[in-house]
């Protein structure tokens, strides 16, 4: 059972322990600044940290001693455009895309059988890898130079991005990333071919006749059931949808009450019919419903949900959860989430009830338990 | 030779030493500067080389006209200052 758990926040990142009793805060780094991202790695204990520093631009940190110590490593960098490159304007943004790092949106370790290996997702849409844990980058040129990528358009983001690798802890070689906006991909060779794979899924901010195009689909989050990787949950912007067929098709679920939209999604690691998300109003006001946090809990497979809000604040609470701020640890009972107005929840019994950790952090950006491997 | 002035606003992230780099250009001083201090690098000009979209460059006083190429001339003995723009705070 994980005993720690890392949130990253607008003002620096923060290290959770569990004590006796209670889970408290116990170190706070790059106080100031802003930490967009965490990542820990199971294989290697190492911790990964995203900054945006704004006008010096967006960086990555390293710490191999659990977050005493950090090092400043490679940033993933957009390589020159060559010179025979004839930009294609993209008609969401009315110019082409920028090839230059905006954001770090999404951290993965590879398998357990490629140590080193780390998978990063971007802003404005590229997907880099890096095989010495982060030392160096390559972006990866099959799916930037795909035509299909330059159509992809931001959603809330001014660009468009990944924010989801899954990778298959069967084959490691089998990595499914999610695009907002650009729908899911896949690749079944460790990226040297890529697969569009949204079928099924709808995009209801696009005028009828394109609304089921996989490419212009907006998946908000996409988590991959560790019990059954061919079980995929997405927290899509007009909706909740699974695969159990690896991605290949979506069905949409939409008997979600008190709200199907959303921005994450958690599996559980153990079992593939159940998931947390946690619902808000739709869209463009983007707050919980009646003022009231919730968590929604499905354990059979999207067939229903529950609405768990013991612990949870029932009234004039404005709380959004980014896609990145919601985690569960390996063995499916601790949970913890955090909201862009700086509280941080946690569960010890799989999201029945609730304690409150801090109401006075900074904005959440990302919640990441060190989950035991 | 000009020199080269950095803000003290980065010095918490990467050490910019105030440095006589010769150049004609600002884009050969700043090269100059770089191959003595490559990480400063990343944190004044973006993937593609150009300035980064909230950083100000000063030549003699002057900001700089050339944000992407960052062909502005540098005279012999120019006093070169990197700020944060006002923008982006």
């Amino acid at each position: 059972m994980s005993t720690r758990c890392h949130v990253a926040t607008r003002k620096g990142l923060f290290t959770l322990n569990r004590g006796a009793s209670a889970w408290s805060i116990s170190r706070a780094n790059f106080l100031g600044d802003n930490c967009t991202l965490v990542m820990h790695d199971p294989r290697s204990g190492e911790l990964i940290a995203a900054l945006n520093h704004g006008h010096f631009g967006v960086k990555m940190h390293r710490s191999r001693v659990g977050g005493a110590t950090w090092n400043e490593i490679a940033t993933p960098q957009y390589p020159e455009k060559p010179a025979d490159y004839v930009p294609k304007v993209n008609p969401a943004e009315g110019k082409p895309a920028d090839w230059s790092l905006k954001l770090v949106w999404s951290l993965a370790p590879g398998g357990g059988d490629e140590p080193g290996v780390l998978w990063c997702g971007t802003l404005p849409g590229g997907l880099f890898r890096s095989e010495d844990g982060g030392n160096s980058w390559a972006l990866n040129r099959s799916l930037w130079d795909d035509p299909q990528r330059e159509e992809w358009f931001g959603g809330g983001a001014d660009h468009p991005g990944i924010h989801s690798v899954c990778v298959d802890p069967r084959d490691s070689r089998h990595v499914t990333v999610g695009v907002s906006c650009g729908g899911v991909w896949s690749t079944r060779d460790a990226g040297s071919t890529w697969r569009l794979t949204g079928r099924g899924m709808r995009a209801e901010f696009m005028p009828p006749e394109r609304q089921f195009e996989p490419n212009v689909q907006d998946p908000h989050l996409v988590a991959q059931s560790p019990a059954n990787p061919d079980v995929l949950w997405v927290q899509h912007h007009n909706g909740i949808f699974k695969s159990t067929d690896a991605a290949a098709s979506w069905s949409e679920i939409t008997n979600v009450k008190p709200s199907a939209f959303g921005f994450p999604v958690a599996a559980h690691p153990g079992d593939a019919d159940t998931a947390w998300f946690v619902p808000a109003v739709k869209d463009e006001k983007r707050y919980p419903m009646d003022g009231r946090v919730v968590v929604n809990r499905t354990r059979d497979g999207g067939k229903s949900f529950e609405t768990l809000t013991r612990g949870l604040p029932q009234e004039h609470a404005y709380d959004l959860v980014f896609r990145h701020a919601l985690d569960v640890d390996e063995t499916g009972d601790r949970l913890m989430f955090g909201s862009t107005t700086g509280s941080l929840w946690v569960s010890e019994d799989a999201g029945d009830s609730w304690q409150t950790v801090s109401s006075n952090l900074p904005p959440i950006y990302a919640v990441r338990f060190e989950k035991v491997s | 030779m000009p020199t080269v002035r950095f803000t003290q606003n980065i010095q918490r992230h990467v050490a910019c030493p105030t440095r006589e780099v010769a150049g004609e250009t600002i884009r050969d001083v700043l090269d100059g500067y770089f191959r003595l201090h490559a990480q400063a690098r990343g944190y004044v000009l973006d993937d593609q080389g150009r300035l980064r979209q909230h950083m100000a460059i000063f030549i003699d006083g002057s900001q700089i006209r050339d944000r992407d190429d960052l062909s502005d001339r540098v005279p012999p003995d120019a006093v070169v200052d990197l700020v944060q723009a006002l923008s982006g705070g």
